[in-house]
């Protein structure tokens, strides 16, 4: 249920706002954008752990919540992404080639500081965080690379000068948010 | 002279958010309302203003390969300590803006300015270009607030000026809104304006 509702009923992108500023930067082509996509939920679901663990066995007892929560929680989400790239370096050079680059990228992204946040108000437990964490991410490649889509069609039609990139790209978001907004009912949370 | 020019560059040339497309999540999450993103605004413009003002300061302290974390630590105090105050004096702000208080410490102006500004030149000018963007990405933020509660609940800052008789265009107010509102927004200022936006890597 947590990963339906993160997929389709409270999109990251398309209705919670988080990852916009990806999802307007990447999403040109299909398969870059897949491959942000695929970037981004694993350091989502992976981040979604290591802050669960962050909050639950350091912050909390220790009632540092309130104080240091955005900071560790902040700085965990630098190293994890810095650790999984250099990982993927060594592991894979191929793969390193098509998502490495974007991983840097992928610290600011605003849905992945959101996540956690989120999963920690919910009180969801390692299990629900991680699992939210998958869901916020495949709802993010969805978004994505729908848009991708769009956009490569796009790219063919005469659109006005003022609305070339950025303007486009926001008002088929905002089509592309009604639809998915279509979605609320689906599952009584 | 060079300070008013780092000033005033982040009201229009350089606006984050209309020029530069940075710092997109809360300018669309929450400008459902007018004085939401004025709050948004001015919480923003508080933590870019200090931090530029320490990332400047320290500069030279902080190795180059522990430069980002450094700057994050720095960004994550000032907005700890903004969002501890919205909730002590203006709980009601803190309540709407709720989850994207913490989420302005990955705002990419901030993180933008402080890797791209205020790492490379004084106290000064830095806390210039702070209090410059700052004001250009309120003025944007309420201006977007202002139309979508305009048009989605017939009021400014909570005041009704449309009359009993309008329609409200609720769409406004929702998700959908937010990216129409922003893509004509961005359709006009592209249309005025001679150099297109500057789409930074960032967002």
């Amino acid at each position: 249920m947590i990963f339906i509702g993160a997929i389709l009923v409270n999109n990251f992108v398309l209705s919670r706002f988080l990852g916009i500023c990806p999802f307007l930067g990447v999403s040109k082509k299909v398969d870059v954008a897949l491959s942000m996509g695929i970037a981004t939920t694993f350091v989502l679901t992976l981040s979604a752990a290591a802050t669960w663990l962050i909050q639950s066995f350091i912050l909390e007892p220790y009632g540092l919540s309130r104080f240091l929560q955005y900071v560790s929680f902040v700085l965990v989400i630098a190293s994890l992404v810095q650790m999984i790239e250099m990982f993927i370096k060594k592991a894979s050079p191929d793969l390193y080639k098509s998502l490495g680059i974007f991983l840097p990228l992928i610290t600011t992204n605003c849905a992945i500081l959101g996540l956690a946040l989120l999963a920690v108000n919910k009180s969801y437990n390692l299990t629900q965080s991680m699992v939210f964490g998958l869901g916020a991410g495949i709802g993010f490649t969805l978004a994505i690379v729908i848009m991708a889509g769009i956009r490569e069609e796009i790219e063919q039609a005469d659109i006005p000068e003022g609305l070339k990139g950025a303007g486009i790209t926001l008002l088929t978001a905002g089509i592309l948010s009604i639809a998915f907004l279509g979605f609320s009912g689906l599952i009584s949370m | 002279m060079r300070a008013w020019k780092e000033l005033i560059k982040g009201f229009w040339y350089e606006n984050p958010t209309f020029r530069m497309l940075m710092g997109m999540c809360p300018t669309l999450a929450v400008t459902n309302a007018a004085v939401n993103g004025l709050a948004m605004g001015l919480a923003t413009a508080f933590v870019l203003i200090c931090s530029n003002i320490i990332v400047s300061l320290v500069k030279k302290l902080i190795p180059d390969e522990i430069r980002i974390p450094g700057y994050i630590i720095i960004i994550a105090t000032f907005v700890t300590i903004a969002d501890l105050v919205l909730a002590a004096y203006f709980p009601d702000i803190h309540k709407v803006l709720g989850l994207f208080i913490p989420l302005i410490v990955v705002n990419c102006i901030i993180l933008g300015r402080a890797e791209g500004f205020a790492s490379k030149n004084n106290v000064f000018y830095s806390a210039m270009d702070g209090i410059g963007m700052g004001i250009g990405f309120t003025w944007a933020l309420t201006l977007l607030g202002i139309i979508r509660e305009i048009m989605g609940m017939g009021s400014i800052f909570g005041i009704p000026v449309m009359g009993v008789g309008f329609t409200k265009w609720v769409i406004f107010i929702l998700p959908p809104g937010a990216f129409i509102t922003l893509g004509i927004l961005l359709w006009i200022i592209n249309s005025l304006s001679k150099n297109k936006s500057v789409e930074s890597h960032c967002h």
